[in-house]
């Protein structure tokens, strides 16, 4: 039995928290860089140019990559063999509290649906935990803002309305959202379970590396068809017309209710946060 | 590329065009959700609405030594109802990110102001263009109260302009 105590589970959160919110990750900037290159519409390019730029300066670890610094995301993995003594969930709000305090993040959560006080430091994330095996505590953390997260949906389709059905409605929901959720984005579809479970595939979609692909060839093919297509309807960077709509789509999924075909649609926007700590 | 310094006038709004890339320099004022809710009801407010330009931003708080925080543009369409009155009683320019409505692009219209788009997301890149700024009203309302900045070449584009062009994909259809 490993001992893994609050203030290593809290230190972790808060240190990877500030992280990404000032450093957008290497390998996402070289394909923004990419992107950048391929772009043939000028205006779409020079937002592009902007972009990529404002990750140079946000680097420097003075001010964070974007204003909206987003609520905090935890899929957390508890190892059957560790020790914990204590709440997870009050170690991981303790980091946040910490991250958005020292991190000079704002502060982005209210209480209540309707009276929308803020809660001053950020908390509480919205955690999902799960037992598995071995001596580790694995979180996959993202700060989710509302921009993109808006543009988001769940949909229960016909098993009828089959793969076009899914095709249609993803590209409909993209579409429609232009400029909104901060193009380029990526695409995370979660289909099957029920209607929660649709909503928890697409966000764990999001956070798949961006060059993992299926390992269901028909899932893969529709990963790579939706691919092109969204970049067709030419949204372009922040909705201005281009080529670039698009940085990757991912697909997970689950068996369902013989008359249920779920889709759920989660889109990430450029500021593209999130990353895993294994204690 | 086109310099501009607010206040904006009326032929300024009348020679922009869509996907015009702009640089201001000047005086601009942030207003985002609650700042727009409490502006429209006010009979003084202590600043110029006339040729003002409204930059729809919350930014994240500034360390020691910096002038602002991140402070990148936010969606504009939640504040398309808001920004009806106040076109009538001035403001010319307004700075945000995303597609609007019909109901303001057509007021825009009527009232002879421009709508622009600052690259979303790029809250440290916009940062760096802003070289001071000073609280005006609300300041109980934290990072949403109104601030007057002083920018220095700060980009944007022409989203939608007065002779009825957009500049985005999806309006036709949305
Ligand atoms: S959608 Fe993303 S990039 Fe755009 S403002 Fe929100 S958090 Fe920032």
């Amino acid at each position: 039995m490993r001992e893994i105590t609050f203030e290593a589970v809290k230190n972790a959160v808060k240190t990877n928290l500030i992280k990404i919110n000032y450093n957008l990750d290497d390998s996402f900037v070289k394909r923004l860089e990419d992107a950048r290159d391929r772009e043939s519409q000028s205006v779409s390019k020079s937002i592009l140019d902007d972009i990529i730029e404002n990750q140079k300066i946000a680097r420097r670890g003075i001010i964070p990559l974007c204003q909206d610094t987003g609520i905090v995301v935890a899929f957390v993995e508890m190892g059957r063999n560790i020790f914990f003594d204590g709440d997870i969930g009050a170690a991981i709000n303790a980091g946040v509290s910490a991250a958005y305090e020292e991190g000079y993040l704002r502060k982005s959560v209210v209480k209540h649906p309707f009276n929308r006080e803020n809660t001053k430091d950020n908390t509480p994330a919205v955690i999902h935990t799960k037992l598995t095996k071995g001596e580790e505590i694995k979180i996959k953390l993202a700060a989710k803002g509302a921009g993109s997260e808006n543009m988001s949906k769940v949909v229960m389709l016909k098993p009828s309305d089959g793969i076009e059905g899914v095709k249609q409605l993803v590209k409909d929901t993209i579409f429609k959202a232009g400029g909104r959720p901060c193009p380029p984005i990526i695409v995370g579809i979660g289909i099957g379970g029920n209607l929660e479970k649709s909503a928890l595939l697409s966000k764990e979609a999001l956070l798949r590396d961006l060059d993992d692909q299926s390992s269901d060839p028909t899932i893969r093919d529709l990963e790579n068809t939706l691919y092109d297509e969204i970049n067709a309807l030419g949204v372009g960077a922040m909705g201005v017309g281009g080529d670039i709509t698009c940085m990757g789509v991912k697909i997970n999924y689950y068996p369902m209710h013989i008359a249920s075909l779920p889709v759920a649609i989660n889109i990430q926007c450029h500021a593209n946060r999130h990353d895993e700590v294994i204690l | 590329m086109k310099k501009l310094t607010p206040p904006i006038s009326n032929e300024t709004v009348q020679s922009l065009r869509v996907g015009d890339k702009v640089l201001l320099s000047g005086t601009i004022y942030t207003a985002r959700d609650q700042a727009h809710m409490r502006l429209v009801n006010e009979e003084n407010p202590s600043f110029d609405l006339n040729g003002a330009v409204i930059y729809y931003v919350g930014p994240t708080p500034a360390r020691d030594g910096e002038v602002i925080g991140a402070c990148g543009p936010t969606s504009s369409y939640r504040m398309d109802s808001l920004a009806v009155p106040l076109m009538e009683r001035g403001v010319k320019m307004m700075i945000g990110k995303g597609n609007r409505g019909k109901d303001f692009r057509e007021s825009m219209q009527k009232n002879n102001a421009v709508y622009m788009i600052a690259t979303g997301g790029a809250g440290a890149l916009l940062a760096s263009k802003i070289k001071k700024r000073e609280l005006l009203m609300y300041e109980d309302l934290g990072p949403e109260a109104i601030y007057k900045l002083d920018v220095e070449n700060f980009p944007c584009f022409v989203a939608y302009d007065v002779h009825g062009n957009s500049l985005f994909k999806g309006d036709d259809n949305a």
